[in-house]
């Protein structure tokens, strides 16, 4: 297998933790090498920086976080979101406006984009919220999560719990001040058989906020 | 004066006092780990045995920055600014529209403070975070338009930036000290400063460990006993008497300046310890493995620094 580790990977993430002082726990499951799709609340653009860089080395080299297009496609972030953590860029709330038929159409294209980025043996880091909140609510999740792991039911679901990036990087700032965060890993979920969207997405979203800690030590 | 560890056999001497004390604890520490026969016995010593082990990094850190000399130890107490104010402002909450302050206190103030110091200029360093600080912080935040808890989130950045960056500064201020006979045994001040309070804590943590009996202030502090205060304080103002041969002290001015630094050590300990149960917490973080958060560790000296600083520029400094 070969795969293209950019030289710059290991100091950058590196940097990430330093900045984001991140606390990882892994409450649920452990680092392991097998496919996954870690989904996690959205507060910031640092969310899937730090999540990326909290994991070990050989695990950061398969997993690819998918992010909003319109923010990581032009200059240094194109190069950082493309060639550091290999990003899967996709088009913000995709199935979300305009006719229907459009929609699930646009939605559809997302969800075949995700699964090959899958392949056989990467993983994703994806936030179903859809846009970032302001910390407080986690947002009801978006289908793409229900799509991807009916999609792809061989892939293990991990989900995660961000804290404190809201404050460490805002909507619309552009300096992060340097607080502490953490980030906690819950015990990986599966869709069940005869479980319906909403059931699931509500499931997924509850097992996320489950895992807020809520202060720091 | 670059390396004064080197230059300084009375310095030197002081830290192989220190390297003593630390090859003493671990050989308890082992010892202490053999004898604890229960599982909470076993835990307290685990607990124990990390704290020497982060207190042989810290100690070298330490030396390593007396070795760079003077902008070494700047930026190693620039670094615990910086590091301490991060844990304080986590713990405490600030709203969205707090920002663009942060970002002040963190890359401007502290920084700015700690560049005064390198240039000695001691008039704005004295005036810097309570005069300038504290007004610009309650307009920034103002400007940024948000009215909200106001009075409280200028209150709270205010005072995470007098302990974390102001107060602290102190330490490294001694060596723009010139007392005459002793321009250049500054650092030895320093490290005096920093052996006597944290020995205080050592010695009031194993004196309370031992015969602690009665509580000072439970619910704040559920560790502070007043016979591991008492007997802590005591101890620490005979080891500070007992290394006065290191400072323009005499061993009496010695024990007295020692007692100064416990006591008010102590109120500091009492007072970040009161923000953490407010708080909710136990440690303000898990940098140093056993003993919680840099601040943790160190807010026993943010108070004690400025006033032995100004003790010492006081009464020594003509």
């Amino acid at each position: 297998m070969t795969r293209s580790v950019h030289p710059l990977a290991g100091a950058i993430a590196a940097l990430g933790r330093f900045v984001s002082g991140v606390q990882v726990r892994w409450d649920g499951c452990q680092p392991q090498p097998r496919q996954r799709v870690y989904f996690a609340n959205h507060t910031s653009h640092l969310d899937f920086v730090v999540l990326w860089s909290a994991l070990p080395a050989g695990l950061r080299a398969v997993t690819r976080p998918v992010a909003a297009k319109d923010y990581w496609e032009k200059g240094l972030r194109a190069y950082l979101a493309l060639r550091v953590f290999r990003a899967v860029l996709v088009a913000r709330g995709a199935g979300a406006r305009g006719d229907p038929e459009q929609t699930r159409a646009a939605g559809h294209a997302v969800i075949e984009i995700l699964a090959e980025a899958l392949g056989q043996t990467d993983s994703l880091i994806f936030f179903p919220e859809g846009t970032r909140g302001t910390g407080e609510e986690v947002a009801p999740f978006r289908s793409g999560l229900y799509h991807l792991a009916r999609r792809r039911p061989d892939v293990q679901l991990v989900p995660a719990y961000l804290e404190n990036l809201n404050r460490i990087l805002p909507k619309g700032e552009v300096l992060p001040v340097p607080l502490v965060s953490s980030l906690t890993f819950g015990q990986p979920i599966h869709l069940a058989a005869d479980e319906t969207k909403t059931a699931f997405l509500a499931r997924a979203r509850e097992v996320v906020c489950r895992l807020r800690r809520g202060g720091l030590a | 004066m670059s390396g004064p560890l080197l230059k300084d056999p009375q310095l030197a001497w002081l830290f192989c006092g220190v390297l003593v004390l630390l090859v003493l604890a671990s050989v308890i520490g082992a010892a202490l780990r053999r004898a604890a026969k229960s599982d909470s016995s076993r835990a307290a010593v685990q607990n124990l045995n990390a704290r020497i082990r982060a207190w042989w990094i810290m100690c070298a850190i330490f030396a390593l920055t007396l070795l760079v000399g003077r902008i070494g130890t700047l930026i190693f107490f620039g670094l615990l600014s910086f590091l301490a104010l991060r844990e304080y402002l986590t713990l405490v909450p600030t709203r969205r529209a707090d920002h663009r302050t942060l970002l002040w206190s963190f890359f401007i103030i502290t920084p700015f403070q700690y560049y005064l110091i390198a240039i000695s200029w001691y008039g704005f360093f004295a005036i810097l975070i309570p005069t300038f600080a504290f007004l610009f912080i309650p307009t920034r935040i103002a400007l940024a338009g948000d009215p909200q808890h106001f009075l409280e989130r200028a209150a709270k950045i205010s005072f995470g930036l007098m302990v974390c960056s102001y107060c602290l500064s102190h330490a490294p201020a001694l060596l723009m000290l010139s007392i005459p006979g002793f321009q250049t045994h500054a650092p030895r001040l320093l490290l005096y400063l920093v052996l006597v309070d944290q020995m205080s804590d050592v010695l009031q943590y194993v004196w309370g460990k031992l015969i602690g009996r009665h509580k000072i202030a439970p619910v704040i502090s559920p560790n502070k006993t007043w016979e591991g205060f008492v007997g802590g304080v005591a101890t620490a103002t005979l080891l500070g008497a007992g290394i006065w041969w290191a400072t323009p002290f005499t061993p009496l001015q010695s024990a007295e300046l020692s007692l100064v630094i416990a006591l008010v050590g102590f109120s500091g300990g009492l007072v970040m310890s009161a923000i953490k149960r407010d708080a909710g917490v136990k440690d303000y973080g898990g940098m140093i493995e056993g003993h919680g958060g840099i601040l943790d560790r160190i807010d026993s000296l943010c108070f004690a620094a400025p006033v032995f600083f100004h003790l010492v520029r006081y009464l020594f400094v003509p």
